[in-house]
């Protein structure tokens, strides 16, 4: 009986410290938001057996070139804190959207100087039109916090991410699109 | 020479080779402006539509191998699909291996293509292919943007200048007529559409030409009128172009068989 318990605890314990480490395991091209705050972490599960553990992750972009290089980070750390041996598992559905990245996530994209995203779910019903007709949010400039901004580029250095303009501090910054 | 490989006839497989050739394709042909898009801005926003739609062809070419597995064929894997094998048995609209052309031939590509591969995505939501559907919740997002950037080029250059209004009226009339190729039904429609994968392309078309129409008229453009031509690529047979594509496409994996970075 007592044993059971061990291991039920035991089990929790060690999806507990992985989520932890995962705390620690940043976008490879964001390297300060964690994948846990970006929201592609969806789940944690370990073998009750006291195996491996499985990590779900979905990717934010069909072709985003960082879905490898996450998978190989969070395997690296888990194992580090031997808490492995770990297998990611890649889940598409339901689809990545930028509404789950967490109040720290969008902080931390403010700080390193990339406005964060807005509610998708406004994208969504927005006109298919980035020019005419679109009446997009004001954007805050992540520097100034100025609403005098302009977008330059609809894409940008990766997938997830728009050029703009701040017309009142004069500095171009990257807005991560919600999607 | 690593040896060509051919795939089922099985409708199934052939329907998902049709969205994944026409994604992989497209998205070869917007490759080759990273370096020669006429600003920056444009080079990484082709750029980035192409790594979109590599994306998406590699998940429906991964699960139209999985589906010939399944039917009892042999496993083939994205990489064996784009690189072995040999043109006829290529299931892309002819439209999108077209030669990329100038900035108005791209745009407006993108645009007509954009706005097709988002209502099919939107449908192939609810697929009984639950992966199918999958990839589609992913994409039909990415879409929207590709389709909201072309949208926005069309109308530019078509009411811009006198040289950008007339390159858009030479672009509509070179690819107007193989439009009409994405709406043509058949058996292999017909069996997606009784298995519950995914509707018959022709079922959406009045969606498509209104929202196309309206761009274009925004823009100052007039559709073409139709013409019996109708292209071929979704059963096999290509333009003279494609040989050329594949040709630099598939070379390295011909030369070096299994070859990974």
């Amino acid at each position: 009986m007592s044993a059971d318990v061990d291991v039920a605890f035991d089990l929790a314990g060690r999806i507990e410290r992985a989520w932890q480490v995962l705390d620690g395991v940043l976008d490879p091209e964001v390297p300060v938001v964690s994948v846990r705050d970006l929201g592609i972490v969806r789940d944690v599960q370990a073998d009750a057996d006291g195996g491996g553990l499985t990590i779900v992750v979905t990717p934010t972009y069909s072709g985003c070139p960082a879905t490898e290089v996450i998978a190989e980070s969070i395997v690296s750390a888990l194992d580090a804190a031997g808490l492995g041996p770990t297998q990611v598992r890649m889940q598409r559905a339901p689809a990545w959207t930028s509404d789950w990245i967490s109040a720290a996530g969008r902080r931390q994209l403010r700080e390193y100087g990339i406005a964060p995203p807005g509610p998708a779910d406004l994208s969504q019903g927005a006109p298919l039109r980035f020019v005419r007709g679109a009446s997009a949010a004001p954007l805050a400039c992540p520097r100034c916090e100025s609403l005098d901004t302009e977008r330059l580029a609809a894409f940008g250095a990766t997938a997830c991410k728009a050029l703009w303009r701040c017309r009142a501090c004069g500095e171009p910054f990257e807005h991560f699109k919600p999607i | 020479m690593t040896a060509s490989i051919t795939v089922s006839q099985d409708p199934g497989v052939q329907y998902l080779l049709r969205i994944g050739d026409t994604c992989l394709v497209l998205a070869q042909r917007l490759g080759e402006w990273c370096g020669h898009a006429p600003a920056v801005e444009e080079d990484i926003a082709l750029s980035n539509m192409a790594l979109d739609l590599v994306g998406q062809a590699r998940a429906v070419l991964t699960r139209a191998g999985e589906l010939e597995a399944a039917n009892g064929g042999e496993l083939h894997d994205e990489d064996q699909l784009a690189f072995l094998r040999e043109e006829r048995d290529f299931r892309n609209c002819t439209l999108v291996e077209l030669p990329r052309g100038d900035f108005a031939v791209t745009v407006l590509r993108n645009f007509v293509v954009a706005v097709f591969l988002r209502l099919l995505w939107q449908r192939l939501g609810a697929s009984s292919d639950t992966e199918l559907a999958a990839i589609a919740g992913k994409a039909v997002k990415e879409a929207r943007y590709h389709q909201a950037h072309a949208a926005d080029w069309v109308v530019r250059l078509g009411d811009g200048t006198a040289e950008s209004a007339a390159r858009m009226r030479a672009a509509l009339a070179l690819l107007w007529p193989y439009t009409a190729e994405l709406f043509e039904a058949d058996a292999v429609d017909n069996a997606a559409a009784a298995a519950g994968m995914g509707p018959r392309w022709s079922e959406l078309r009045d969606e498509w030409h209104a929202e196309v129409c309206a761009v274009l008229e925004e823009a100052g453009l007039a559709p073409p009128a139709d013409r019996a031509f109708r292209s071929t690529g979704k059963l096999g047979w290509h333009s003279e172009h494609f040989g050329f594509l594949l040709a630099e496409m598939q070379h390295l994996q011909r030369s070096f068989e299994g070859g990974v970075w």
